[in-house]
């Protein structure tokens, strides 16, 4: 079997413990923020997730200040960001999108003070390639346990809320007629958002992190008219890109420049960007017809 | 539940009307949008609620849901005070704008309107996705029904939107606007559709619009609002000079022209662009 692969994996690939760990956060991250994100894109909230990932920018770096594990930076952050996005209604972002860019390049701006003092006072070498890109390659067992609640949670909320949250996301007006709390499910799924946001920035970083929740979920809409399977679509898509990701920056230690290898980030949101391209391939016609058909 | 048993299954309960609308006060930021309106739509009755933009027919549809409070009167839906999530009515909303690129089937739809009310998981079963599939094909939408919503014609999801509403068995369907922003062909199919509905599975439909005339050749009765007012009975008794200048307060002349009503209002006068059309011009007595 790996005499086959072998030109794929490099030598010691299935050896390495830390290996093993990125391929087992990776997949799990990847498939719940990929089938979350099919929310995220439906909902047009790509740029709350966006929003979210620049705020745990800023939490991650004040988390290596205090010493703590940059996920609990995220995740504290994130909660935080939320509810303040509940609270002013970042969902409607019409009309409000200039005080949320303000304070967002804010939220970025304690995020370079942070970065600084990470390097400089507490000589914590890469920080801010840690918090920015992610180090799924350095995720200590420690950070496990938190991931593995974080994903329960997220998963547990969308199996309860699933239903109602799609009849409130395809007509907020029918769900309140049928006694659907169309806030509170929004709250209950901008919560679950955060966490995920929040290990989508462990594993490829809080600037990228809209990336995985959004790319394999846009490409799966494209290619599923059903919502359950484009739910799948995106999962598999998510982890399919993850996977093939952490592979090839494995691989790549042994390729220029030698001694180092490339982030697994880089990899993981090219493969995304790829998948999106050609996920428009199959449904280009139909598409183009319907725009042409109807007014 | 309702007595109403699958297609044709006519629902024997004449006992009183389906909705009762009583002395309804409504404000909304201060400003009254409903005045002391009073109505009945009896069981399998088609009513139009015909009126300008803004004169309140949205409002009242929340009313009659439950999603909007009174300042005086009561709602009463097959006897019992109106409430949320009220399975007893189907709710077509105004205003259904969906993303070509939203993964969900008209199938999909009209399977949401059985059971997405719920929490937890569903278990996909035969029952209901036959009960969708004959839901579609009362609506006439077998043809489409494994397109994406948000690639339908403007008809089409009118009808996959009313086969979602009707698929949990409801007594009464509230249609806000359903016409708007149709062609003419279409717009009298979606017409005729809920006029079968009522007809055949003794369903009240209760449809607004501000234009009256595609409604003309179906409606049992209409409900006229104007400025918060209301006045309803058969649509000849309502649509008259007389009834309609008492309703908005001034002079208003109800034309005969080709068969046709149309409603003007004196020089000077606005009624917001309002213009109506009513084919069969006799007079009768109001019984209002």
């Amino acid at each position: 079997m790996s005499h086959f692969l072998a030109p794929v994996f490099e030598t010691g690939f299935f050896d390495s413990d830390a290996v093993r760990t990125a391929v087992i956060v990776g997949a799990v991250v990847a498939l719940l923020s990929g089938g979350l994100g099919v929310f995220t894109v439906m909902r047009r909230q790509s740029f709350a997730a966006e929003a979210l990932g620049d705020v745990d920018t800023t939490g991650g770096s004040g988390a290596f200040l205090v010493g703590a594990g940059p996920l609990w930076g995220f995740l504290a952050s994130g909660v935080l960001a939320a509810g303040a996005m509940e609270l002013v209604g970042i969902q409607r972002t019409r009309g409000r999108d200039l005080a949320t860019g303000i304070v967002l390049a804010a939220a970025l701006g304690l995020a370079a003070l942070f970065l600084y003092f990470d390097t400089t006072v507490h000589d914590t070498t890469g920080a801010a390639q840690t918090v920015l890109f992610g180090s799924i390659f350095t995720i200590t067992g420690s950070t496990i346990p938190l991931v593995a609640v974080l994903a329960f949670v997220v998963v547990a909320i969308m199996l309860v809320i699933h239903r109602p949250l799609l009849l409130s996301t395809v007509s907020p007006e029918i769900a309140t007629a049928r006694g659907v709390p169309v806030r509170l499910l929004g709250v209950a799924y901008l919560l679950a958002l955060a966490f995920a946001v929040a290990l989508c920035a462990l594993t490829i970083g809080s600037i990228l992190s809209t990336a995985l929740l959004v790319g394999p979920a846009a490409a799966a809409l494209r290619v599923s008219k059903r919502p359950g399977r484009a739910i799948l679509a995106a999962a598999l898509l998510g982890a399919a890109s993850m996977w093939l990701g952490i592979v090839l920056a494995y691989d790549s230690y042994y390729w220029p420049p030698k001694g180092t290898g490339w982030p697994v980030s880089f990899f993981v949101v090219t493969i995304v960007f790829v998948i999106y391209l050609l996920s428009g391939v199959p449904g280009w016609r139909e598409r183009r017809r319907a725009r042409g058909g109807r007014g | 539940m309702s007595g109403a048993s699958g297609d044709g299954g006519q629902a024997s309960r004449n006992e009183g009307p389906v909705l009762s609308v009583e002395e309804v006060t409504a404000r909304l930021g201060g400003r009254t949008v409903l005045d002391e309106v009073s109505f009945q739509i009896g069981a399998g009755d088609f009513t139009g609620l015909i009126g300008s933009n803004g004169a309140g027919k949205t409002t009242l549809f929340r009313v009659i849901l439950g999603m909007q409070p009174l300042s005086h009167g009561r709602v009463l839906v097959e006897g019992r005070a109106r409430s949320r999530r009220n399975p007893l009515i189907g709710y077509v909303p105004q205003k259904f704008l969906l993303d070509p690129d939203m993964p969900l089937r008209a199938r999909d739809l009209v399977a949401l309107g059985i059971d997405a009310h719920r929490f937890g998981i569903a278990r996909p079963s035969r029952a209901r996705r036959e009960r969708a599939e004959e839901m579609l094909a009362a609506v006439d939408a077998l043809e489409f029904a494994d397109t994406r919503v948000g690639l339908l014609s403007g008809g089409e999801q009118q009808r996959a939107l009313i086969a979602h509403a009707l698929v949990g068995r409801p007594r009464l369907l509230l249609a806000d606007e359903p016409l708007a922003n149709l062609d003419l062909r279409s717009a009298d199919e979606v017409v005729a559709l809920l006029a079968r509905i009522a007809r055949e599975q003794s369903i009240s439909v209760f449809i607004s619009a501000h234009e009256i005339n595609p409604l003309l050749p179906v409606m049992d009765r209409v409900v006229y609002l104007a400025a918060g007012r209301a006045v309803s009975g058969r649509a000849q008794d309502v649509v008259r000079s007389d009834v309609l200048s008492r309703l908005y307060g001034h002079h208003v002349d109800v034309l005969h022209v080709h068969g046709r009503v149309i409603v003007v209002a004196g020089a000077g006068q606005d009624l917001g662009g309002h213009e109506l059309r009513f084919p069969d011009a006799e007079t009768h007595e109001v019984d209002a």
